[in-house]
């Protein structure tokens, strides 16, 4: 048996509260009469949309800010108190760790040992243990900057772990983390868990982590909805589960499209081919084919549920239309033809810096109406092949046309032709929604009647209206993104371009970005996307995995599926198969190289 | 070529929005340079006014008492002690008590009565060296008043020359004249630097400059839409100088306004020129305001603002030659004091026009190259 000092209790919370002041002078309510315990020793997951208060309560809890109202305790101690206690005692990993990227990867370990006041002797014994963990030791003169993505939050782990915490608290510590390193933190933060009794409490967006937990609590504007053990949020979504196979040619995302907007289905997402959805009767007292037209005709079979659907349920029941927001996207009237028309043809492409050869001898091609998904861990040539595509980079050989244009001649010309989304938001934070589609709306060279209809448009399509005078960096999260693909959309281009567009965003914005995609594709606009989420690549025609600036794979979803399943288990998931794909090449690569 | 134009347009007036509609950025733009104009009005100064002195006065003589009433009554000069003895002098100079001991000699009355050259030793703080030049001036400016006045009471002859100095454009030779016309140049200078500079290098930092790029925009459209808010700036910032200038320190105004503004302008061209240059090279605002800085000091020192050009070694009189802010302060100096016009400043204008070419076109060019 553990100890458990503190009657087994790691966070206490009674009836706390938090506000915050917009700089709009309107008070939010982030955490509103907020009861919860999280037992000690074990895993905990915070979940909800996003302005849940995850990450207020995360603070709170790590005493960097005071309570408006109600108590916390931490380890047995009152935050209120004595706030230096506790902080001693429990380490705390914000979403962006504060590395010093000029530092090296030891450097940055020295200093927060430092700042912790940790012995040289201490060092010597802790530092083997957390590089063998966190598999940087080959890595430790390499500055921090020059990490992957993974790495990086596997450094920021090992300086947060430095002072031996009791509690660990994690605010989404795998955001923007491909799924093989994402893989291995996990990892990680499991045998934290298993051998040194650590409790953690972390946030996350990814449901099926929190599946993994021992306890979650589900958190929506600021109240507790549910918590315990993952199963009892499952449960609510017992009987609830079933797969549809769509009818021959149709494309799974279609029917997804169709069942979200039937009252009788909770939710639905294309996996595997088929959609997995969430019936809002249980399958025992009401089919779903007999409540959802959209069904009629298909053949449906019962799944067991999981924790996604429980959750779903449990959103919905709360506020009635949860992840249904949206209203019916307008479908152009002539149905879409699928054509063979390339609109981007990559052929040998390579890009170098120096030495290192980023992108190597890339080929694929891209049809219009289609969405294509370009997959790859962190590092993989991804996003430099992507910003080759969109103009912003130019290639070292090969060919590359994009709507029709050589891009190594005609770049500009090709550039009214495309919508470009960055990961990262960047549009005029300091001027408003309205501004920031007017100044883009005539840099595409719209003007007149037609520059006010589009912008119109782009407010009405995206819900932009009501904050059309706000700054749009005062935006919440989900609301910068419509922007971004407002801004982008406004010239009508025929290819949009997304990187990363879902990368920190909840499950339900998730769902609504992917429902406006699947109608942009409708209407035969082209969708190029980089994700981290695989189970996104089912809402693609094909994707593309890369790694290691080569290609792995093309095709659809279920070819790529297929590429594994010789590899693994029958009916792999899109993760499985693309850490097969990925793990195989690299086996690959070591044996040839000598 | 419409078409470009019109994104020229929306680019400029998305600048001047996102500078304007900021309250904190609207201050810090347009409160530095009144303060800043404010504070050179006020102490960076040459003029002496109080200067402490010690008297050395061996002779105690009705003519030694009528020299230091010239002296005491001068407004310049404030004495600060009365010496006895030689050995003092060391004392008072080195606690810096005074800035100059004036030593009489004990037959000073009767050499002067005897008519032989009498002398008066002046002994000055050489470590300010610049205001104890000045001093020494104005102490010489009164001994000769002194003698002229001691020839015509004893009825000696005159003195055969008289030399009668009057100085044109700034009767009183007053720094306040010469400074505040110059910060028109210099304060802008830096200001339009800094703002090209970090526009641009702040749009690479939160990424919205390769959005920027993904539009129909090309470079150079980019660049001029970034050029003239600046030089907007540049300009209103000139004229709250200006208005300083004549409103609060009552300097007059001799020139054309017209003829000013078309100096400022290709003055701040050039200016802007330097600031994409530099903007196109850095990566980050911090990067752009520390080169920006970096720049700055030795253009303010090679400009003729707080040195005569003149007395520069001829290498660093070579380099002024392509400083746009040499000939900015000339201009602003000659158009406000001397109210020159358009014709006797085109030794001036010309090689501000090749500056800018040269800027504006090389900074075109690193835009190109820094877009690959």
């Amino acid at each position: 048996m553990s100890m458990q000092p503190h009657g087994g209790v790691a966070v206490l919370g009674r009836h706390v509260r938090k506000t915050f002041r917009r700089e709009t002078g309107e008070t939010v309510v982030a955490l509103d009469d907020l009861s919860l315990e999280v037992p000690h020793g074990g895993l905990a997951a915070l979940v909800g949309p996003d302005g849940a208060g995850k990450t207020t309560l995360i603070r709170l809890i790590a005493g960097l800010m005071p309570l408006d109202a109600g108590t916390l305790v931490v380890n047995g101690t009152d935050i209120a108190r004595d706030p230096q206690r506790v902080q001693d005692r429990i380490a705390y990993m914000p979403q962006r760790f504060g590395l010093y990227e000029d530092l090296t990867v030891r450097e940055n370990l020295d200093l927060y040992a430092s700042l912790h006041g940790i012995s040289d002797e201490e060092r010597r014994r802790r530092y083997p243990e957390l590089f063998q963990m966190t598999d940087l030791a080959p890595f430790t003169g390499r500055l921090a900057g020059h990490l992957s993505g993974g790495m990086k939050q596997k450094l920021g782990l090992a300086c947060t772990l430095i002072g031996a915490p009791e509690l660990l608290l994690l605010d989404e510590p795998t955001v923007g983390v491909d799924p093989l390193s994402r893989r291995e933190l996990w990892e990680i933060i499991a045998r934290l868990v298993r051998e040194q009794n650590l409790s953690v409490l972390l946030s996350t967006s990814y449901l099926d982590e929190a599946e993994r937990c021992d306890q979650v609590f589900v958190l929506r504007e600021g109240k507790l909805l549910a918590s315990g053990p993952p199963g009892e949020v499952t449960a609510l979504a017992a009987g609830r589960s079933f797969e549809a196979e769509p009818q021959a040619g149709e494309p799974a995302r279609n029917l997804q499209s169709r069942l979200l907007d039937e009252p009788a289905i909770i939710d639905a997402v294309p996996e595997a081919g088929r959609v997995h959805l969430v019936s809002a009767q249980n399958g025992k007292s009401a089919a779903p084919e007999q409540s959802a037209a959209a069904l009629a005709g298909l053949s449906i079979i019962p799944v067991p549920a999981r924790f996604e659907d429980g959750f779903m349920v449990l959103l919905r029941q709360q506020s009635g239309a949860a992840g249904k927001s949206l209203a019916a996207p307008p479908l152009s009237p002539e149905p879409a033809a699928r054509s063979d028309e390339t609109i981007i043809t990559v052929h040998d492409l390579v890009r170098k810096f120096g030495t290192f050869t980023a992108v190597d001898r890339v080929s694929f091609e891209v049809h219009r109406g289609e969405i294509f998904g370009l997959l790859g861990p962190n590092g993989a040539g991804k996003t430099t092949t992507f910003r080759m595509l969109c103009g912003l980079l130019s290639a070292t050989a090969g060919t590359l046309r994009v709507a029709g244009f050589d891009l190594r001649r005609a770049r500009a010309s090709a550039r009214q032709h495309i919508g470009y989304v960055a990961q990262k938001f960047s549009l005029y934070g300091q001027l408003t929604v309205a501004d920031n589609l007017e100044f883009f709306a005539s840099a595409y060279g719209l003007r007149g009647r037609r520059k006010r209809e589009r912008v119109a448009w782009a407010l009405t399509q995206f819900e932009l209206e009501p904050l059309m005078r706000l700054p749009s960096g005062q935006l919440p999260g989900g609301y910068k993104q419509r922007l971004a693909m407002a801004t982008a959309l406004l010239h009508s281009p025929d290819i949009l371009f997304l990187d990363e567009p879902t990368s920190g965003a909840d499950p339900l914005a998730r769902r609504e970005f992917w429902r406006r995609i699947t109608q942009f594709a409708e209407q035969r606009v082209t969708v190029v996307v980089t994700t981290h989420f695989m189970e996104e690549a089912e809402y693609c025609d094909r994707v593309a995995i890369l790694d290691g600036g080569r290609m792995l794979a093309v095709g659809t979803p279920a070819e790529v599926r297929g590429l594994a399943a010789a590899a693994g288990p029958d009916r792999a998931t899109m993760e499985d198969a693309f850490i097969a794909i990925v793990e195989r090449a690299r086996e690959h690569r070591m044996d040839a190289s000598p | 070529m419409f078409e470009a134009l019109l994104r020229i347009v929306a680019l400029i007036r998305k600048e001047l929005l996102a500078i304007l509609s900021d309250p904190r950025s609207r201050v810090s733009l347009f409160l530095p340079p009144v303060l800043q104009c404010l504070i050179f009005g006020y102490a960076a100064t040459y003029d002496l006014n109080n200067v402490p002195y010690a008297v050395l006065d061996q002779d105690r003589s009705a003519a030694s008492h009528d020299l230091l009433a010239a002296l005491d009554g001068s407004g310049v000069f404030r004495r600060a002690a009365q010496l006895y003895n030689v050995a003092d002098i060391k004392s008072v100079i080195d606690e810096q008590k005074a800035l100059l001991v004036i030593q009489i000699g004990q037959d000073f009355q009767r050499r002067l009565e005897a008519g032989l050259p009498a002398d008066v030793e002046v002994i000055a703080d050489g470590r300010n060296s610049n205001t104890a030049g000045t001093a020494l001036g104005y102490v010489d400016a009164i001994v000769d008043g002194f003698n002229a006045d001691w020839a015509a009471n004893h009825g000696a002859a005159a003195p055969p020359l008289q030399v009668t100095m009057r100085a044109w454009y700034n009767a009183n030779l007053e720094t306040r004249w010469f400074m505040i016309p110059a910060l028109i140049g210099t304060l802008t200078f830096l200001q339009t630097l800094l703002l090209t500079a970090m526009s641009v290098a702040r749009e690479r930092e939160q990424g919205t400059f390769d959005q920027l790029l993904v539009t129909p925009f090309r470079p150079f459209e980019i660049m001029i839409g970034k050029a003239l808010p600046s030089v907007l700036i540049g300009l209103i910032q000139a004229t709250l100088i200006l208005l300083v200038a004549q409103l609060w320190f009552r300097i007059p105004f001799t020139g054309s306004y017209l003829t000013l503004y078309a100096g400022l302008l290709l003055f701040l061209l050039a200016a802007v020129g330097m600031g994409l240059m530099l903007s196109a090279v850095v990566s980050t605002m911090q990067q752009a305001m520390l080169y920006a800085f970096v720049i700055m000091m030795p253009f303010a020192l090679l400009s003729g603002l707080t040195t005569p050009l003149s007395n520069m070694p001829e290498i660093f009189q070579n380099a002024t030659l392509i400083n746009p802010l040499r000939y900015a302060i000339d201009i602003a100096h000659r158009v406000y004091l001397e109210g020159a016009g358009l014709p006797q400043l085109v030794p001036d204008l010309w090689p501000m026009a090749i500056i800018a070419a040269v800027t504006l076109s090389s900074a075109a060019w690193l835009f190109r190259g820094g877009l690959e």
